[in-house]
């Protein structure tokens, strides 16, 4: 089995492929991520104002979230009038998925901003929009990577049905190989899968380090 | 658009017979309630072992976390091809994949009980199995349960994934409206799907809601109401949890 896995990774046609499913799955579970996250922290600003609205959003995200991805992937072009092969389609469900899985985490971390941090703000003359992005948001991250993670692997796990519709990344191996019967791109597929899942969650980790360096000094927050 | 996807799903014809909607409808019900069985019979115990021993919680976080990220179509291929039979390698995909939540759920409920309830149990002299049974099991009911509803989330969307290597279900309407450009059959598939996955879920909402103890209803809202004081850790751990629990529901 190993010996066939190592034939199959040494044939400079596979390497290529599989490297051009690899490029392709990054850019299918990183734009959602960066796009989900970017809706998300509006809504959640938005949630976190209003309790009527609150309401809405947290449930609509529930209900969302509950949607199989393959449903979504195909119902999204018959409603934006997509090809159905088309990668926007797994980009934009992803995206909401994303957003749907992040609301809950923005609305928590911007509800566990001390209020006399926000107001020590306010009276340094910080207006709301600029004490958002200043204050707020920043103090916010913790939470909110923690909720970005789960998601990053959720992208990347998820990303590989769309190969049922032809646009799948690595998912394209599991599909490839299933259909001559051939194991050797499907336990490469899955390896990569994970390995992909695990790289990103470092970066992320790291990332969240490099935003928060009061944390490093310890006590401070 | 809309209307030709009403007339696939009223038309008599998609009614009755094999591939019609009540038994694909039962098909598909039928794997996610046994792999769910399967599920809560080896995730609950386990998860109540390791949450009230508190021994290999740390390799039981990284191993569910790193489940979540095992693709599903993956891990169906591969066992179909290694086993080379529909039924039994789809309903080990589908218990592979139950597990996680179930097991994350029971441990994150076990681990939520308030250290100094558990002092407090000890304290009274209840032996292990009371304090499991008497304390820890009813403050672990929401988490556990709600690890239950991802579960079967997750049980939904597979099955529906596992159409591609042959299972019946609601996945066959969309795989094999796709392989002939039928758009409307795609379209009425994905919104069986969908709305089975809804109206489970909302099922298992409200069991959640008769099942948990009154006692931690009312601790829940008196925590929301300001009660408590929520210190940033605390909010940032209960995240994490959530999170958790709401794992690649959508596989």
């Amino acid at each position: 089995m190993l010996g066939d896995i190592v034939q199959y990774l040494s044939d400079p046609f596979n390497q290529d492929r599989i490297l051009g499913y690899l490029g392709e799955h990054l850019q299918l579970s990183l734009l959602p991520l960066v796009i989900g996250l970017a809706a998300a922290i509006p809504l959640g600003w938005l949630a976190s104002r209003t309790r009527s609205l609150r309401l809405t959003l947290m449930g609509t995200a529930n209900v969302v979230y509950t949607i199989p991805s393959l449903a979504l992937f195909v119902v999204l072009p018959g409603l934006i009038g997509t090809q159905i092969t088309a990668p926007i389609n797994v980009i934009l469900a992803l995206s909401i998925y994303t957003a749907a899985l992040l609301v809950r985490p923005v609305v928590d971390a911007l509800d566990a901003v001390p209020g006399h941090v926000i107001a020590a703000a306010t009276a340094m003359g910080y207006r709301p929009l600029r004490r958002f992005f200043a204050v707020e948001l920043p103090l916010s991250v913790p939470v909110l990577a923690a909720g970005v993670r789960v998601a990053s692997v959720s992208n990347i796990s998820l990303v590989s049905v769309g190969a049922l519709i032809g646009t799948g990344g690595l998912g394209a191996l599991f599909t490839g190989g299933f259909q001559i019967r051939y194991l050797p791109p499907i336990i490469v597929g899955i390896a990569l899968t994970l390995l992909l899942a695990l790289v990103m969650d470092l970066l992320l980790v790291g990332l969240r380090r490099a935003l928060t360096p009061w944390s490093r000094v310890g006590g401070a927050h | 658009m809309l209307q030709e996807i009403l007339s696939w799903l009223t038309d008599p014809a998609h009614w009755s017979g094999p591939d019609g909607i009540p038994h694909r409808l039962l098909e598909h019900l039928g794997y996610t309630v046994v792999a769910a069985l399967a599920a809560i019979a080896i995730g609950v115990p386990l998860g109540l072992f390791v949450g009230h021993t508190g021994r290999g919680g740390l390799a039981l976080v990284g191993l569910t976390n790193g489940m979540r990220a095992l693709p599903t179509l993956g891990l169906v291929t591969f066992l179909f091809l290694v086993l080379g039979s529909t039924q039994t390698s789809t309903l080990i995909a589908l218990v592979v994949l139950a597990v996680p939540p179930v097991l994350a759920g029971t441990y994150a409920g076990v681990q939520d009980t308030p250290r100094g309830v558990v002092d407090a149990a000890q304290g009274m002299g209840m032996t292990g199995w009371q304090r499991l049974w008497r304390v820890e099991v009813p403050n672990a009911t929401p988490l556990l349960l709600g690890g239950i509803r991802n579960a079967v989330l997750q049980l939904v969307a597979t099955t529906t994934v596992a159409a591609f290597v042959g299972l019946g279900g609601l996945g066959r309407y969309v795989l094999d409206g796709l392989r002939v450009y039928a758009y409307p059959k795609v379209a009425a598939g994905a919104l069986l799907v969908a709305a089975l996955a809804v109206v489970l879920d909302l099922l298992l909402a409200g069991l959640q809601r008769v099942i948990v103890p009154r006692g931690l209803r009312l601790a829940a809202v008196t925590r929301r109401r300001g009660g408590v004081a929520r210190e940033p850790e605390r909010v940032g751990t209960d995240v994490v949890a959530g999170a958790v629990a709401r794992e690649g529901a959508n596989g």
